[in-house]
């Protein structure tokens, strides 16, 4: 049977994670069929079309589902849930709050942010904060599944032209009534998708002193993350924190500076490729998992690091 | 208004796990056991909510091996009027845990039913949500801050974007986030009052709720570990390995 994406949209555009939910699905069965929830979301449908992984979307639209409230999403994919064996989205925080109400209506045991398919029932899952991989089998006949979208290639975006057939709504959750979003704008490469990210932690001491982070992670046009304990001091607003409760970033270079590498911190950051620590604190854990260590000051080291930068920049022009 | 906290019984967040000879799961032998962390915020903000006069009885539930009638007593300690646990024993998935739950809604009949968002054992950030499915009620999850206004609540969410805010009707499942407030310590004369208070003892198999596992779990290994790094001495080292070495800048 085949497999059904929720796909993740504003409305306008394709989130960039469902391309990587779109992979993950097609490992598991090449029938992937994705479904779209929203309201006025053509062009976001159309995208959803060109990508060459998809066979067929299913477009549902009503002014409820403007706010992608997970009340009103879930009956929807229950109620498509009959033709597909799987139902696949990101583990991010919008599959994370819409997969389990899916799930316990099918009364089905859902397999949480798994990073590799092992086999269409099996699937590979870090647990303790990635301090442990399991194994583990689905036994039920339609298995949930969320995907934890960096250990998953984006699939090409164009190309594709698989038909789009309109479904019903259904009615309206009027228990949950959606407030409003504040969205953090930013011309910054996003978190969870940035090739290089420069964190800050507890050690910059105050939010007037991120300052430092936010000219390093420009020069390397890089997104900004912090650990739990920056975003809790208030130093930065929490769309910025890395970890086990937070993202999970996978970049090329990860730039840890004045982070001490809780095991919580290091759950969201530890498959990057290259890592960078600046503590100055020798026996801070962060050490453990950077290729790159710098016992040193921060306030001295950063500015330094800018410096270096230029000089490169400089050569290279 | 009634209000209902789920809490667990996992291994401490500071306690460096060690995964089994055997691959079949993580050592918990002799391994100190504490309140998952954000179930720690649950209890607090329900108690906060008592003591601000608009709750009327907060009551802990967990659900979990016989041990974890400390976990509950950790609860009674910090505010909580009464426990509940429900005796299980091996695994029991976040679907099982959310239909007995559900068992116990629908026997005290909270107003409002609070829990941690996420378990930092299994990670599966499940639980809330599947109860709010089971009995149809609005939910609110990854809360960071809650204000109730009558038979409603405003909840304010931690999304990847920024924050949400949304009303929900009473009653309600909350799923809590760290970040929503400061946990309190237990005094120790909280801790010996504590002593006094009721916890009624279930097993799950009197609330007729079929627990079998649907998840096969194959086997649990160490994560691969990451190649040793080096200390560089200064910036200027720095930048030329990530230029030359690494090549990433």
């Amino acid at each position: 049977m085949s497999v059904l994406l929720i796909a993740e949209h504003n409305n306008k555009e394709l989130k960039p994670f469902t391309l990587n939910a779109s992979t993950a699905a097609s490992q598991i069965d090449s029938d992937v069929h994705a479904v779209i929830i929203g309201n006025n979301c053509d062009e976001a449908a159309k995208a959803l079309s060109e990508l060459p992984l998809i066979k067929k979307v299913i477009q549902v639209e009503a002014a409820h589902y403007e706010n992608f409230v997970a009340e009103n999403f879930a009956p929807v994919i229950v109620k498509l849930a009959e033709n597909y064996s799987h139902i696949i989205s990101s583990a991010n925080t919008f599959g994370k709050n819409l997969m389990p109400r899916i799930a316990a209506a099918l009364d089905t045991s859902q397999i949480s942010d798994i990073i590799k398919v092992v086999a269409p029932d099996t699937f590979l899952r870090p647990i303790y904060a990635g301090n442990a991989f399991a194994t583990v089998k689905s036994k039920d006949a339609k298995k949930c599944v969320t995907i934890r979208p960096t250990s998953f290639d984006p699939c090409e975006s164009s190309g594709g032209s698989a038909p789009i057939e309109k479904a019903d709504p259904g009615e309206e959750f009027a228990k949950t009534k959606f407030i409003k979003r504040e969205e953090v704008k930013s011309d910054r490469p996003e978190l969870g998708t940035a090739r290089v990210v420069v964190s800050g932690g507890r050690g910059m001491q105050s939010g007037d002193n991120f300052k430092l982070i936010t000219s390093l992670a420009d020069k390397l046009n890089a997104a900004i993350g912090a650990s739990r304990a920056a975003v809790d001091a208030g130093y930065i607003s929490n769309d910025h924190q890395v970890g086990q409760t937070g993202k999970v970033v996978v970049p090329d270079l990860y730039i840890a500076v004045g982070i001490s590498g809780a095991i919580q911190h290091l759950a969201g950051m530890k498959e990057s490729k290259v890592i960078v620590a600046i503590n100055k604190d020798g026996e801070a854990p962060i050490f453990s998992v950077a290729d790159y260590g710098l016992e040193a000051d921060l306030f001295e080291a950063v500015p330094q690091f800018l410096e270096e930068l230029n000089k490169l920049n400089t050569i290279q022009k | 208004m009634k209000i209902l906290v789920a809490v667990k019984r996992v291994i401490d967040y500071n306690v460096q796990i060690r995964v089994k000879e055997d691959n079949t799961g993580v050592v918990t032998d002799n391994v100190k056991m504490s309140t998952n962390p954000p179930d720690d915020n649950a209890i607090e903000e329900a108690v906060k909510i008592k003591e601000a006069g608009k709750a009327t009885e907060v009551i802990a539930v967990s659900i979990g091996e016989e041990k974890a009638q400390e976990t509950v007593r950790k609860a009674l300690a910090v505010g909580a009027d009464r426990g509940i646990l429900v005796k299980t024993e091996g695994i029991i998935e976040p679907l099982a845990v959310s239909k007995l739950l559900q068992k116990i809604v629908e026997k005290e009949k909270p107003d409002l039913v609070f829990m941690g968002k996420q378990a930092i054992d299994d990670d599966c950030n499940q639980t809330g949500q599947m109860l709010s499915a089971l009995l149809n009620w609005p939910q609110a999850t990854f809360a960071s801050k809650i204000e109730i206004k009558d038979d409603k609540l405003e909840v304010t969410r931690e999304i990847d974007e920024g924050l949400e805010t949304i009303e929900i009707n009473v009653p309600a499942i909350v799923t809590c986030d760290l970040r929503l407030n400061e946990p309190r310590y237990a005094s120790l004369p909280n801790i010996m009052k504590a002593k006094k208070k009721p916890i009624e003892q279930l097993n799950a198999s009197d609330l007729g709720v079929d627990i079998t596992p649907r998840i096969e779990q194959v086997k649990v290994e160490e994560p691969p570990k990451r190649k040793a790094g080096i200390k560089v001495s200064s910036v200027a080292e720095l930048v030329q390995k990530l230029k030359n070495e690494a090549k990433v800048i």
